[in-house]
């Protein structure tokens, strides 16, 4: 139902690659496969291959300046957010306002910079969300399976019937505008596909034979499970969240320019955008400026993604 | 492959009930009295008139008889009506999904054409300049959010070049040009690298070397061969995509001013009109998940493998 | 011996991958002549695929590159011989079929599509005809209901069948030489029995020369005229079954046949005869390549690579120096 789709609702996308083996995830089964035979010791190669890749260091860097921003916005803002300044309204980018002032006068550049904030605590917090109920779902399913599976399966489903955008706005419509609907929604219409990521992960990886052997020693279920399957089923799941983590800033910044995301008068790149919008055509730096630090934020976190996978399997280059 | 039609339609079903609750909890514990927020601001209700209304929309009765009411007015195709305009939803969903629809089938054209041929050609071209060229122009396209691909585009050709209208559709023919440029970008670039990835795997099968070995043609090894088998996947997706358009482009509409599905949920939004929004919604869900079922049975026929089980 | 009809000269093929140059051909000669049957036999890895591959021209290039050689097919040179050049002659005068006829037909076509296709690909002649004659072929190799047959998907048929579906696409046009690249490997005993009845049949009634490549000495012992041992990219031992399999006069083949001799015959269709793993073909063996796994290395061994030279008589050649001794002491040694 939203033309970002793909990227916002992973659904589709992320089925479809598990069948292509294509430029998503790759075949998830087989990588699942090769990952539990190398086993967690290989984190050192992991980690050297990251570094390798030039684009994800770049990715690295970006993400870290965008961190930078969010937790010292106020050292590096060089005026209060909301401070408004009547005598200053609509100000083309100047050595005094880098990317210039809105019609109430409130300095662009400390918008941006504070719009950090909002992205980066809605990018995490939301993916964290939905890692934390799709992990746990995605383990029982796979590791307890029969009715279990079957009930968890059935109602990803029905959450992949959603396109996240759309999801997300029927959330905000009870709970209201603001950053923790934003969050929850997002939240809640992303674990679907992680679940289902880990649980195919996991039930190619419980028949391997460390596994097997950690059985036949005695290991009860639970330890089995947190020692032995979930770090090695981890794998694609971390590449796919790293990835979602800029969907969900892009569903933000999208619900807050529909007005479906947070308060209009938060600082936010979404707001910006779309409050730049009414000058379109002669005061394009209201709008410019806050869609360049989207645009720089997802694609870091698409370049570490892109890393994280080609470093945990080589063989999907 | 009889069996395989039923027990989709039967999750399909089973989605749709799972949608529909969520819908219905999502429509009832929307805050606030639906029926005073409906007369407006600071106007008072006699007790009379709320009961009423409360009765017109069912609102007296017990949680579960009002779903039962509800999927039953769902069946008959009533996705309820406007507290504020007393307008049904479907009135509205007729009335745009023309608008909608043409964009959808634009984009989707652009995605086919542009999309597929730069995945066959990245995919054949492994590692040259074109494949890199198509890898990093579909990095940014994924990276660069809707809204801003259609901002950038609007000011480039039609503020500073004037060479296409800025929005609506008043223009004619040209106005759907940068909406389905727009709606299209990132599904371009997805299914081109669906597209190389799948294509690259299929190269390396066997059966492409047995093709070779008979004495064909490049062009024929790839365009036939490899291509039948690795476009089942893609064509999947653009299948999916379209279902996910067909209920409307919300971002797309938005910035073009586009009359279609999507802006009006978008107004609906803005003028919290929470019928509208949940009605719209349901729609798109029901749309979704019905073309979803047609994709999956038809990528059966695509397939030998499945269709004949 | 007539003419050759296909003869390999000094063919080196490498892959120069990321790892290192791995040369997986590295200076190999041999021909077949019409209606002849030559075996080429030697561990994994040892590059009787690639050999056979380059003669299609189905090596991928990069990351191979031909290093050196000719590949002679009445009279033409195929590695000088242009794309266009090469894919008349793939499919018409020379096929080839591959192991694992489970992968190697396209699982999205109908079999009788995909046999028209090679014929179509090759002669003017219409779809109908082209489909009757895929039927006709799959009767001649031995599928019982061929009409419907055809018109079924790979997946549809079992191994055997589809193996005899290769067969019937190989030699859709009576090619003169057939490569059967491990034809059998991947089928039950019985079947690979039958299969190779077939393709005995079908070359005694077309005069097809075969390149047999197997892991199997006993296969190539019952079907080949001649037989060429390789060893890591090079020839170690050819000459005719008689000459190779009474009178060895290579270590390495001496140790083959050790272990036939030493192993139930139904088991030996994977050759891991010899202490020892076969070398990294990146890291190549100075000398001998074979030396360190060689109970009759000595110190020239180690240092010059043996030449393939005549033993014997002038159609049996060997690559090695001491290949003297291989005959003296034949029976309990190499163990
Ligand atoms: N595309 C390729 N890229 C790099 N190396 C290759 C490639 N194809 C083959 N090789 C290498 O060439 C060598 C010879 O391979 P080849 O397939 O000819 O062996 P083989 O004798 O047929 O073995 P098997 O009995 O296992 O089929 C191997 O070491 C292999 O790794
Ligand atoms: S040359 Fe030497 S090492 Fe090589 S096979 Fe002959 S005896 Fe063995
Ligand atoms: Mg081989």
């Amino acid at each position: 139902m939203t033309e970002v789709a793909p990227t916002q609702s992973p659904a589709p996308a992320g089925e479809i690659t598990l069948e292509a083996g294509a430029g998503g995830f790759g075949n998830v089964e087989n990588e699942a496969t090769v990952l539990g035979i190398r086993q967690q010791t290989q984190f050192g190669d992991v980690r050297r291959r990251f570094f390798r890749h030039k684009l994800a260091v770049v990715g690295l860097v970006m993400v870290g300046l965008v961190f930078l921003a969010a937790i010292a916005s106020p050292v590096i803002a060089t005026r209060p957010p909301k401070a408004q300044d009547l005598t200053n309204t609509l100000q083309e980018p100047s050595s005094a306002h880098w990317f210039g002032t809105d019609e109430l006068g409130r300095d662009q550049f400390s918008r941006v910079i504070y719009g950090s904030r909002i992205a980066v605590t809605v990018g995490l917090a939301s993916i964290i969300l939905a890692l934390v109920i799709g992990v746990t779902l995605g383990a029982v399913s796979g590791y307890l399976g029969r009715g279990w599976d079957a009930v968890i399966m059935r109602t990803a489903d029905v959450f992949f019937a959603f396109p996240l955008i759309i999801g997300a706005i029927v959330v905000i419509l009870v709970m209201g505008r603001g950053v923790t609907p934003v969050v929850i929604s997002l939240g809640i219409f992303s674990w679907a596909t992680i679940a289902r990521l880990l649980r195919s992960s996991i039930l190619s990886i419980r028949e391997a034979e460390y596994v097997e052997a950690a059985r036949s020693l005695g290991a009860g279920k639970w330890r089995i499970v947190t020692r032995h399957v979930l770090p090695n089923s981890m794998a694609p799941v971390l590449v796919y969240a790293m990835v979602s983590v800029a969907t969900a800033i892009v569903a933000e910044a999208a619900l807050s320019y529909l007005g479906a995301g947070v308060q209009p008068d938060v600082p936010d790149w979404g707001n910006m955008i779309s409050a730049g919008q009414k000058f379109f055509g002669f005061k394009d730096y209201l709008w410019f400026f806050p869609s360049m630090a989207v645009v720089f934020t997802v694609l870091g976190f698409i370049f570490v993604g892109d890393g994280l996978r080609d470093a945990l399997d080589p063989r999907l280059r | 492959m009889g069996k395989y039609v039923v027990r989709r339609l039967l999750q399909m079903v089973l989605v749709l009930f799972g949608a529909s609750i969520i819908l219905f909890l999502a429509l009832f514990v929307i805050p606030g009295d639906p029926i005073a927020t409906s007369q407006g601001e600071g106007h008072q209700l006699d007790k009379a008139s709320h009961d009423a209304i409360a009765r017109r929309y069912h609102l007296d009765q017990p949680l579960p008889q009002q779903y039962v009411g509800y999927v039953g007015r769902l069946l008959k195709g009533d996705l309820g009506e406007s507290y504020s305009y007393r307008r049904p939803v479907t009135t509205i969903i007729r009335e745009k999904i023309g608008n909608t629809a043409k964009l959808a089938v634009a984009a989707i054209v652009l995605e086919i054409a542009l999309g597929i041929i730069a995945g066959i050609i990245a995919a054949v071209f492994r590692y040259s300049f074109l494949d890199v060229l198509v890898t990093l122009s579909t990095t940014v396209a994924i990276g660069v959010p809707t809204f801003v691909i259609g901002l950038a585009l609007q000011n480039v050709f039609a503020v500073n070049l004037h060479w296409l209208p800025l929005q609506g559709q008043q223009a004619g023919r040209e106005s759907i040009i940068l909406p389905a440029i727009t709606l299209a970008a990132v599904n371009i670039a997805l299914v081109a690298r669906l597209m190389r990835g799948a294509m690259s795997e299929v190269l390396r099968a066997d059966y492409i070397r047995t093709a070779y070995a008979k004495g064909l043609s490049k062009r024929v090894v790839i365009m036939k061969h490899a291509l039948r088998n690795s476009i089942i996947p893609v064509l999947t997706y653009l299948g999916i995509s379209f279902g996910a358009l067909l209920g409307g482009a919300l971002i797309t509409e938005t910035v073009f001013n586009w009359n279609g599905i999507g802006l009006a949920l978008v107004g609906a939004i803005q003028q919290q009109d929470n019928p509208i929004v949940l009605g719209v919604v349901t729609y798109g869900v029901a749309v979704f998940v019905v073309v979803n079922l047609i994709v999956d049975i038809s990528y059966a026929f695509l397939d030998p493998r499945i269709r004949l089980e | 011996m007539t003419e050759p009809l296909l003869s390999v000269e000094d063919l080196r093929v490498h892959f120069h991958t990321d790892a290192g140059v791995v040369k997986a051909v590295d200076g190999v000669s041999w021909s077949v002549a019409p209606g002849e049957t030559l075996g080429i036999v030697g561990e994994s890895g040892s590059g009787k695929s690639v050999s056979a591959l380059a003669v299609m021209g189905l090596v991928p290039v990069p990351p191979a590159r031909y290093e050196s050689g000719r590949i002679l097919f009445k009279g033409r040179d195929l590695i000088a011989a242009d794309e266009k050049e090469r894919r008349a002659i793939r499919g018409k005068e020379i096929s080839m079929i591959f192991q694992d006829p489970l992968t190697a037909l396209n699982p999205v076509f109908r079999v009788g599509h995909q046999i028209a296709e090679v014929i179509q690909a090759h002669e003017k002649i219409g779809r109908i005809p082209a489909r009757a004659k895929a039927v006709e072929l799959l009767g001649e190799v031995g599928i019982p209901n061929p009409r419907q047959r055809a018109r079924e998907y790979p997946h549809q048929f079992s191994g055997g069948m589809r193996q005899r579906a290769m067969i019937a696409m190989a030699l859709a046009l009576d090619p003169l030489v057939l490569l059967a690249d491990e034809p059998t490997t991947a089928l039950d005993v019985t079947v690979q029995a039958q299969i190779m009845d077939l393709l005995i049949r079908l070359q005694a009634d077309r005069g097809t020369a075969i390149v047999l490549i197997t892991h199997d000495l006993g296969l190539v012992a019952g079907h080949a005229d001649r037989v060429l041992v390789m060893y890591a990219g090079k020839v170690a031992e050819l000459g005719t079954i008689d000459d190779v399999y009474y009178r060895p006069r290579h270590p390495y083949t001496l140790g083959l046949l050790n272990s036939l001799a030493r192993m139930d015959q139904r088991r030996t269709d994977r050759l891991r005869p010899i202490i020892g793993q076969p070398p990294s073909l990146i890291r190549v063996p100075p000398g001998c390549a074979f030396h360190p796994r060689c109970p009759f290395a000595t110190d020239v061994c180690r240092r010059d690579v043996p030449a393939l030279e005549p033993k014997d008589g002038p159609d049996h050649l060997a690559a090695c120096h001491h290949a003297d001794q291989v005959e003296l002491q034949q029976s309990p040694a190499a163990s």
